[in-house]
């Protein structure tokens, strides 16, 4: 079922997204290449309107790219039909916003059993599906609850368990703890490392330095571009001592 | 201050000492002012007893170090680029990163922005060090408050380094 880790998922080539033209020309995201392997977690960074909310868009094919190839477990989706990028966005990628975009007058279940739904799910299955994940991420008692009834840890959990419900090839995270506090940012960074530690692939765009460090790999994303790469595992250690004024 | 911010303020071109501090003056705004006279000429003086500088004459045939020009040895240069290519965190000296920058693109030693982006390698290395440990530590006890500081001042020095690229990124497009 699942690739070996390090085989690419998701792929982009050359990816381009451009609006307006001429003098008006501006390149929202320029010539990206990025592999993302089986299992792996990679972050991009970027200060604000660099393109990178745009880039996760184009990976997750809520938008198609002015040039270049989004290549999918192998298949380009980039130039499919309406009806099939549709259907890729149910099934095969998760998305997490930072405003959750939850339905407020649905209940926790109700919106993550509905990705299932209008996945072709039968009611049942999905119902079935929607709790176990619930549970998963520690909202077992909160399943009849509306959102508004919800922290905004909760909701963002509520919003992962959706994006997991049809077990997507990759999810992907657009500042997903933008809106939280402190204490509801470090709940959903366990979250995310407990996603990374049972195998699912992540793509996550953010301005949280703690959560992009996280990450396996992290980009720094400049003017549409990505411009820097940095490999987070297997970096130095054992500072902490000199960073808490323990040691010189 | 370093020695060696002296040095890289002499890359870009043999200098009077008093044009150098004029340049540190200008680097530094207010905060140039804390340094007096007398301290960037005895470290002239001691930079050109190591090697790392030579005289190459005076304005007025004066003796005196703010009528001198320094310039940079073959020794002074390779300590710039090594000072240049140093990663000097944990212990973070906001005015000596700032110079850096400003050394690097005056004297086209490097480009600022991947001094940055090698900064920010390292400082991400050390947020994720202290955010594990921190996610490892049940929810309000004492450790975990301590990495939380850790943490945070890691932060703080990521936002002024995003301040940094911003900077330079225009300086950049705009010449």
């Amino acid at each position: 079922m699942s690739e070996a880790v390090g085989a690419p998922v998701l792929s982009a080539r050359g990816v381009r997204k451009e609006y307006g033209e001429g003098d008006g020309l501006v390149r929202a995201v320029d010539s990206v290449d990025l592999q993302v392997g089986a299992g792996e977690t990679v972050a991009i960074m970027g200060p604000s309107g660099c393109g990178k909310s745009t880039l996760l868009h184009l990976l997750g094919g809520l938008d198609r790219p002015s040039g270049g190839e989004v290549v999918l477990n192998g298949r380009r989706i980039d130039d499919i039909s309406e009806k099939a990028l549709a259907r890729v966005r149910r099934t095969d990628v998760g998305h997490v916003f930072q405003s959750f975009h939850l339905m407020e007058e649905l209940t926790a279940v109700e919106n993550v059993e509905l990705s299932a739904l209008l996945a072709g799910r039968a009611p049942r299955a999905a119902r079935r599906r929607a709790e176990e994940l619930l549970e998963r991420l520690g909202l077992a008692g909160r399943s009849g609850f509306l959102p508004s009834a919800l922290s905004g840890g909760q909701r963002q959990r509520v919003a992962v368990a959706r994006a997991l419900c049809n077990e997507p090839l990759v999810v992907l995270a657009d500042e997903p703890t933008g809106n939280l506090d402190s204490a509801a940012a470090l709940d959903v960074l366990r979250l995310f490392r407990d996603l990374r530690e049972s195998g699912q692939t992540l793509v996550i765009v953010t301005h949280d330095a703690r959560i992009a460090a996280t990450a396996d790999r992290m980009f720094s994303m400049r003017d549409g571009s990505l411009v820097d790469e940095t490999r987070l595992t297997g970096g130095t250690a054992g500072r902490l001592g000199a960073l808490a004024g323990l040691e010189d | 201050m370093r020695q060696e911010v002296v040095l890289a303020m002499l890359a870009k071109e043999p200098s009077h000492g008093y044009r150098l501090r004029a340049r540190l003056r200008e680097a530094l705004g207010p905060l140039g002012d804390a340094m007096n006279a007398g301290q960037v000429y005895v470290t002239l003086a001691r930079l050109e007893k190591a090697g790392l500088l030579a005289v190459e004459g005076s304005a007025d045939g004066a003796d005196r170090a703010d009528r001198k020009v320094y310039a940079l040895t073959p020794a002074g240069q390779q300590r710039v680029g090594e000072w240049i290519a140093e990663v000097g965190w944990p212990k973070p000296d906001l005015a000596e990163f700032h110079l850096k920058l400003i050394a690097a693109a005056s004297a086209g030693l490097a480009d600022p922005l991947a001094i940055v982006d090698t900064q920010r390698r390292e400082l991400l290395r050390r947020v994720r060090e202290a955010q594990l440990a921190a996610m490892a530590e049940p929810d309000g006890s004492a450790a975990a408050l301590l990495l939380e500081g850790i943490v945070l001042r890691l932060q703080a020095d990521l936002r002024w380094l995003e301040a940094c690229e911003k900077n330079w990124n225009h300086r950049r497009s705009g010449s």
